[in-house]
């Protein structure tokens, strides 16, 4: 665990409460929440667990190892997650089955029989934990990459799309080169010249990412350029400023948040694709998954490593996806329902 | 009589063409007096929300308002404003509103707040003083239930109730001119007589003078004080509401007020004027009304017509109005 990785869930918590902050004490983001809550009750229910376990696995201090290790796996600082399953008590020998008795080679005794739900992976590793370590990488690659994301593609998006001329020139240029760019191709050389760690590959993400927001948030910008209502601002003599800030940002808010969730859905999936292609993050399902792919080819197959972290990933994904799709509907006036 | 509130000199406005620049409005001269309602109208396409919009500096990109032009308002050309200071005069001593109540206002916030941005844009004051600003003028402007209203959001409210939102939002600085850009085309018949009314009563309460736009001799019966016809970029007739519309001299305006459907000429054919409006560019020589007018002669082909003074009020650009008044 780096120290920039460290900081970023720092930064990431403060901004989570400062956002629940900001909630509680607006009347009309609460009347919200509330009816998310009340919508999606799940959905938020599995999102928070995944949350918790990514903070769980965040904290973590070096020390109260298992007796008889030696100096180096000692000076490793061990997180919550790491102290709950105790990994290195916690292993077989090799492959084993979920919830068997023996061992999957050879049908010897297991340490700790029916004890493993999903099974253990080839260095008899607990598959439930792998698992649980993956959660937070996914939210980081997911999470921080979209705030990367969003705020630089809605400036230009906005910008280009109200100001035009000159600025829409530059921003379409700039996404034109991008775009011609073969985006894997791109990826792969960011990460190779940036380096391996969480942030890189989330600033690699976020380089490559950018463009698809920034096109739709330039394109309603333009439309709503047109609109009637900013007309009649500007004939109030409201400024250009105060014209996106007050009825472009809030007009598009319900594209953020969608765009929020897709994002942030396709980045942990598109960590897969790197982790497939050797350049992912360790500890990440993508790893998880490509490490399955010769255990498929078995017989008898070996399924539950894929499985363990195929699930993780669809709960995670499908949780997401749900609540924005309720949250865009909550948002934007326009598809509220009557009579809240 | 003291110096008139808006006078709009000389107004060219020009849009590019293949050709050069084309003049969608030439040589424009209007005035308002204090607390006057000047009706300008005509049909579609003639410039007379351009004119407006030129009025406002909000005329559409391309489109540019010429050197010569001068646009004063209070005593200072607007045309020489800076930025800042024009928006100052938006919404403070000018306000305007539109045609389409409908989209004229943001889906995505209340109209309280909607109103309040205008209040809060030209006056600093407390978040409450400024509720209670908003709520006494939605109050002003005929809507039932201000308090409630106030968290209303757009599409909550009928075509009508927005078009008061907008009057609101218009008359917040209590400008001392408001242009209304056909305020009651989108609007059914019942709806309309109250929002005129409305406009009237606002009119005569706070003394502003409003600029309305229209196509409809309806609305300017109901309102107007004084009425200026416009046909293709140019005023033809102007005149007070008496005047125009008991005996209107230029053959356009007598034109209109014909096309009117009235209860005592039923089972008469409804008269029309033949042909449309040239478009900007391809204007005759002469006047320009001269190809749909039923009794153009000669000259009319040849040279524009000058103003023919009929009385201190009533003016008309007509070379056969001319012809009559010598002779």
């Amino acid at each position: 665990m780096g120290f920039l990785s460290n900081t970023l869930v720092v930064l990431l918590l403060v901004g989570g409460v400062w956002l629940a902050r900001l909630v509680a004490r607006d009347r009309y983001w609460r009347e919200n929440a509330t009816q998310l809550w009340r919508r999606r009750p799940l959905a938020l229910i599995t999102l928070a667990l995944f949350l918790l376990i990514g903070v769980l696995d965040s904290v973590g201090w070096v020390g109260g190892g298992a007796s008889g290790e030696d100096d180096v796996a000692a000076l490793r600082s061990r997180t919550l997650i790491d102290r709950l399953f105790q990994p290195e008590r916690f292993t077989e020998a090799s492959y084993s089955a979920p919830l068997a008795r023996l061992s999957f080679y050879g049908g010897q005794p297991l340490k700790h029989p029916g004890k493993h739900l999903l099974g253990t992976d080839i260095l008899g590793r607990d598959v439930v934990y792998r698992a649980f370590k993956g959660v937070r990488v996914a939210l980081l690659i997911g999470g921080f990459t979209s705030l990367i994301v969003i705020p630089i593609a809605l400036l230009f998006g906005v910008f280009a799309g109200y100001f035009g001329k000159r600025i829409d020139d530059a921003v379409f240029f700039l996404m034109t080169v991008l775009a011609s760019v073969p985006s894997l191709l791109l990826l792969i050389a960011l990460v190779m010249v940036m380096g391996r760690g969480t942030l890189q590959v989330c600033i690699a993400l976020g380089i490559t990412g950018w463009v698809h927001f920034c096109r739709i948030a330039r394109g309603e910008t333009l439309k709503l350029r047109e609109a009637e209502f900013v007309d009649a601002a500007r004939a109030l003599g409201v400024s250009d400023l105060t014209i996106i800030r007050r009825h472009v940002l809030p007009n598009i808010a319900h594209l953020i948040i969608i765009t929020f969730a897709l994002s942030f859905t396709g980045l942990v999936l598109a960590e897969t694709i790197l982790s497939y292609l050797g350049i992912g993050l360790d500890g990440s399902w993508g790893q998880m998954i490509d490490q399955a792919r010769n255990e498929l080819s078995r017989t008898p197959i070996i399924w539950w490593n894929l499985a363990g972290a195929s699930v993780a990933l669809f709960v995670l994904i499908l949780a997401v996806n749900m609540i924005a799709d309720a949250l865009r509907d909550i948002i934007d006036p326009r598809t509220r329902r009557e009579g809240r | 009589m003291s110096a008139p509130l808006l006078s709009v000199e000389n107004l060219v406005l020009t849009f590019p063409a293949e050709t050069g620049r084309i003049a969608v409005v030439d040589k424009l001269n209007l005035t308002i007096a204090r607390g006057e309602t000047l009706a300008l109208v005509g049909e579609s396409g003639c410039g007379k929300s351009l004119t407006a919009l030129a009025i406002m500096r909000l005329l559409p990109k391309p489109g540019r308002v010429e050197a010569s032009s001068r646009i004063e308002f209070d005593g200072r050309n607007l045309l020489e404003l800076s930025v800042p200071q024009m928006r100052a005069v938006r919404g403070g001593a000018i306000g305007m509103i539109f045609q389409e109540p409908m989209t004229s206002l943001n889906p995505v916030t209340t109209v309280g707040d909607q109103v309040l941005e205008a209040v809060w844009l030209h006056e600093k004051m407390s978040r409450s003083a400024a509720r209670e600003r908003v709520v006494e003028l939605l109050h002003m402007v005929g809507i039932p239930d201000p308090r409630a209203r106030f968290s209303a959001y757009p599409h909550q409210l009928s075509g009508g109730l927005k078009q008061r939102v907008m009057i609101a939002m218009a008359m917040a600085m209590r400008p001392r001119l408001l242009i209304a850009d056909e305020p009651t085309t989108a609007l059914d018949a019942t709806i309309r007589a109250q929002i005129l009314a409305l406009l009237r009563q606002l009119s005569f309460d706070t003394g502003t003078a409003v600029l309305l736009i229209t196509h409809d001799f309806g609305v300017v019966n109901e309102i107007a004080d004084r009425v200026a016809v416009m046909y293709a970029g140019m005023i033809v007739e102007e005149g007070t509401r008496r005047e125009l519309l008991s005996h209107p001299r230029h053959p356009y305006a007598q034109g209109l007020l014909k096309s009117i459907p009235r209860p005592e000429a039923r089972g008469n054919k409804l008269l029309e004027i033949k042909g449309v409006v040239p478009r900007p560019g391809r204007w005759p020589p002469g006047c320009r009304f001269a190809p749909r007018c039923p009794s153009a002669f000669d000259r009319c082909q040849a040279e524009l017509p000058h103003r023919t003074t009929l009385s201190s009020s009533q003016g008309a650009w007509c070379h056969l109005v001319e012809y009559e008044v010598h002779t």
